[in-house]
């Protein structure tokens, strides 16, 4: 069923019960986000999507459009609580992009050219994360994980569904995990897949690395923005 | 930093070729520019010199007075414009970066390493101590036979715990992120302060590797 919402102070016609992230994309809006995949259940757990519903803060990938809604995306204070948002995310973990395989690829890294991020307004914490590569298949590098679940939820042992991802602790002392024996059942293509849903360089594949040069890399073909935009799902 | 109990003389203190007065009032009605590399690469410097040919027309209003390039150790006069590459490993490091803020209206943080401590904040993960004996002590590539011994003088400066983004030592006033970042980014930012434009790095530009 088609409702009437207003967007940015536009009034738009939306379906009924879809997202406010697609909605607004399927009209030209962008809103940025890091753990919501196009066509997969919202895990609403970056809250970079965020944007204001009716003067509320939600997050946008977490919320379906309904008669009347008024959403503001692009007013000066929610585009900076977004910005805030992912600067908190470069302070929390450790991510050098000069060193990082996935630069270039990086959700993470892509998000915070659009957001006009030049440094982070919070002090940089340098914490101390140990690299699990226990996997024959998979390194991964805890610096950079932002907890999004992406691959807690997606990506599962094709045979008994089991996951193969998993978050410990609590708080500071939160840090991703990996099934060894588990994921050393992947076969190359879920490898790749789950390193490709990875939005940083938590995830990497330990048999490639630095395939594409400088210019050639996926958000240098095309932004996130476009991508976004255009529903592009493809990982090339 | 001059210790007085030891003679010693800096070159700035050296008889030097007096300036052309036409060539100096002409460089002196520009915009003076300082420029100084901390703990990074130098990378910085160099992109600023990959802006190629641009550079001429940036220099018709700018002129750099203390930097590598020119090899003025000492800011002679009060600058309008300080890029500052590096970040803040030392206790030297604090106290030029503090003269920099003092004798320049505007600083801009050029690079990852000022910007937020880039590569050589790797090593802050790691304890000091740690860093230390690895580098001087257990070191694999150390002299067979020699004293193992981690340097140490009053005139070496001395290391930071931690290495600092420049913006925790000092106000920054601009920020040019990347690895360094590209010529065209950090012209971009230094015609528009120039220009007396609000400075502004559209996210094309933008790079943090």
């Amino acid at each position: 069923m088609s409702v009437k919402i207003t967007l940015d102070g536009k009034e738009i016609s939306a379906r009924e019960g879809d997202n406010i992230i697609d909605t607004a994309a399927n009209n030209g809006v962008y809103i940025p986000s890091l753990c919501y995949v196009k066509g997969k259940p919202c895990l609403g757990t970056c809250r970079t999507c965020s944007v204001k519903v009716n003067g509320k803060v939600m997050a946008a990938c977490t919320i379906p459009v309904s008669e009347g809604m008024e959403i503001d995306v692009n007013g000066t204070e929610i585009t900076d609580m977004r910005k805030a948002l992912v600067e908190l995310l470069f302070v929390e973990g450790n991510h050098n992009c000069p060193s990082c395989e996935k630069s270039g690829r990086c959700e993470l890294q892509a998000t915070g050219y659009e957001v006009d991020m030049m440094v982070s307004r919070f002090p940089y914490r340098f914490p101390v994360r140990t690299v699990d590569h226990a996997s024959k298949t998979v390194w991964l590098e805890r610096d950079r994980c932002i907890f999004c679940q992406r691959c807690v939820e997606f990506v599962r042992d094709k045979e008994t569904g089991q996951k193969i991802f998993s978050i410990k602790g609590r708080g500071t002392e939160s840090r991703i995990e990996i099934d060894a024996a588990l994921a050393d059942k992947m076969p190359a293509e879920q490898v790749r897949e789950a390193s490709d849903l990875c939005p940083v360089g938590c995830i990497v594949d330990k048999t490639q690395g630095f395939d594409a040069p400088i210019g050639k890399r996926k958000f240098e073909i095309k932004t996130i923005r476009e991508r976004v935009l255009e529903g592009s799902t493809d990982e090339g | 930093m001059k210790d007085e109990s030891v003679t010693e003389i800096f070159s700035h203190e050296l008889p030097a070729t007096a300036w052309d007065p036409a060539k100096k009032a002409i460089e002196d009605a520009k915009i003076q520019v300082a420029m100084i590399g901390f703990c990074g690469c130098w990378g910085c410097h160099l992109s600023f010199l990959d802006m190629d040919e641009a550079i001429l027309g940036l220099l018709e209003k700018v002129t750099i007075t203390r930097s590598s390039f020119t090899d003025l150790k000492r800011i002679p006069h009060h600058c309008t414009i300080g890029f500052i590459e590096g970040g803040i490993a030392n206790d030297e490091n604090i106290e030029v970066l503090e003269h920099y803020r003092e004798n320049c209206d505007i600083l801009i943080s050029v690079g990852a390493c000022a910007v937020w401590g880039g590569t050589p904040a790797m090593r802050n993960v790691v304890p000091l101590e740690e860093c230390f004996r690895e580098a001087y002590i257990d070191s694999p590539t150390a002299v067979p036979g020699a004293k193992k011994t981690i340097p140490y003088h009053s005139e070496i400066p001395k290391i930071t715990n931690k290495v600092m983004p420049c913006h925790e030592v000092v106000k920054m006033d601009y920020f040019i992120p990347g690895c360094p970042p590209d010529g065209e980014a950090i012209l971009k930012v230094l015609d528009d302060l120039v220009n007396g434009r609000e400075v502004d790095l559209p996210s094309d530009i933008n790079r943090y590797d």
